[in-house]
């Protein structure tokens, strides 16, 4: 049965830990493995020819893309433990919206306010500090964003910020700080407390560590081509 | 004990109801063990169900759409509304400006299309799709049942929303030879892609239209109009998207499409504005 399941997905990747909680919350067991991007394996690009990407989840030999796809897909699947997606179609269409702007937005915004100089830093904190705003909106009078109990938006956000949380630390910056935005920090820590979110969670010291050595790969790549 | 449910009912009921009942996952599905006690609660069940898809079909509440003729994301929400023959008032917002209502209902984003069903806004037309086929689903489905297709579905209509539009917009608007010729071919690989999805049937979805058909065809003017302005490109090619040629033909015909996809000539006369605009806006900034 472990076997019907497998993911493949990195250790670092908020999108592959985001799949993990899914299938952990759903109580179902299966094959973790993990992919090394720069030698990636046949399985995985045979898997998602089209972005070669991960996270992929392959069930019962058929192989799904796109982490958003992957949880709606495990969440109609196995409909009946804890469901992740509301049953309105109104509140569902806004769970969609609001996990669709992490996404599309928040993620890439945080990028350019972290990583960027000058003005095209200078507008991307703005804007990010906008989206954060909004996502504060949307979760203010509620324990989560999906209401009584954690779900869909919860998930795709949780993973992000705390990324970006990790991305904060190795630039020394204060974009996203608990006075700045307490309701969004309160349900951080609520979900860094509940053991199976926490479970997947890689250990906060070799993430750092990690993602500093990227950043310092990235700006020294960076720099030769300025050179060139 | 399904036959004589049916027959019963058949008598006092439209034909047309019935078929709507019966197509949805039921009570009365193989995979329910039905006792002879549970006849009354099955009778009224149906009735129930009868009723709440008459009171669907006379009250769909109020719906609008923000939007604007020219726009291929506002394009999907219509032609999914047609799919249901639900009717909506169409919102259309000025070019070069935006509503008050626009700006209220998508504060997040502030673009078209929105949906107001009964002055709730639903934002992004992928999300707008699935709502409708989620609220109004005794209409025909746009979205596949088999978990497995509706995540390709999905799957499909992500991949085209962020690696193959991006190019449909650069292409006209690239400042250089290379960058209009590497658009180019960027839209031209997702095409074969497409193609390859492409199966046997008349529709991505099938039989009739589906998720997918309406996340690419809302494309299929300005993919035309593009042909046009990059002095005849051919990107739907007889000999290498052979599929999609005569997908496309059937497409542009189906009943919920025809009247929502512009003109081949008109967007080609919109674009021109659009890139003038873009353009000025680009020099005095």
């Amino acid at each position: 049965m472990a076997k019907e399941i497998k993911l493949l997905g990195t250790w670092a990747s908020p999108f592959s830990h985001r799949i993990e909680l899914a299938l952990k919350l759903k109580g179902l067991q299966f094959h973790y493995l993990e992919e090394d991007l720069s030698n990636k394996s046949q399985l995985l690009l045979q898997s998602n020819p089209v972005h070669r990407k991960i996270p992929v989840l392959i069930h019962n030999g058929n192989p799904i893309s796109e982490s958003l796809v992957i949880m709606e897909y495990i969440d109609e699947t196995w409909q009946h433990q804890n469901p992740l997606l509301p049953k309105d179609p109104y509140a569902r269409a806004v769970a969609r919206f609001w996990a669709k702007f992490i996404d599309e937005k928040v993620l890439w915004t945080a990028f350019k306010a972290y990583n960027d100089k000058g003005k095209e830093q200078e507008d991307a904190i703005e804007e990010f500090s906008q989206q954060l705003k909004f996502l504060e909106g949307e979760l203010k009078g509620k324990e989560y964003f999906g209401g009584e109990r954690f779900g869909f938006v919860d998930i795709a956000a949780f993973f992000i910020l705390q990324f970006l949380t990790v991305l904060q630390e190795v630039k020394e910056a204060e974009l996203m700080t608990e006075e700045k935005y307490p309701v969004l920090f309160e349900w951080m820590e609520k979900l860094q407390g509940n053991e199976v979110v926490a479970g997947c969670l890689p250990p906060r010291e070799k993430h750092v560590a990690y993602v500093r050595a990227r950043r310092a790969a990235a700006e020294e790549a960076a720099s030769k081509t300025k050179a060139a | 004990i399904k036959e004589p449910i049916i027959s019963l009912l058949s008598l006092t009921l439209p034909t047309e109801s019935l078929y709507i009942r019966i197509s949805r996952p039921c009570f009365l599905s193989p995979n329910r063990k039905l006792k002879i006690s549970s006849f009354y609660s099955v009778f009224f069940h149906f009735f129930s169900q009868h009723f709440s898809a008459l009171a669907m079909a006379s009250n769909n509440g109020d719906v609008k759409l923000i939007g604007a003729w020219a726009s291929p994301y506002v394009m999907r929400p219509r032609i999914a509304l047609n799919v249901k023959s639900v009717e909506y008032e169409f919102l259309q917002e000025q070019f070069g400006s935006k509503s008050e209502l626009l700006l209220k209902s998508n504060p997040v984003h502030k673009k078209i299309p929105v949906l107001l069903h009964n002055g709730k806004p639903i934002c992004e037309s992928s999300i707008i799709v699935e709502y409708i086929d989620e609220v109004w689903s005794s209409g025909p489905s746009i979205l596949p049942s088999d978990p497995y297709d509706r995540a390709v579905a999905r799957f499909w209509a992500a991949y085209l929303d962020e690696k193959w539009f991006p190019n449909v917009r650069a292409a006209p608007m690239a400042a250089t030879e290379e960058a209009k010729n590497a658009a180019v071919e960027q839209l031209k690989e997702g095409l074969a892609l497409l193609e390859g999805a492409y199966g046997e049937k008349d529709f991505f979805g099938g039989e009739k239209i589906g998720f997918i058909d309406i996340a690419f065809g809302s494309m299929l003017a300005w993919l035309r109009a593009l042909q046009v302005m990059l002095g005849g490109v051919k990107l739907l090619d007889e000999e290498k998207t052979p599929g999609l040629c005569k997908w496309a033909a059937k497409f542009s015909a189906d009943p919920a499409v025809k009247d929502v996809l512009p003109e081949t000539e008109k967007i080609i006369e919109f674009a021109k504005l659009l890139v003038a605009k873009i353009k000025a806006a680009a020099a005095s900034s």
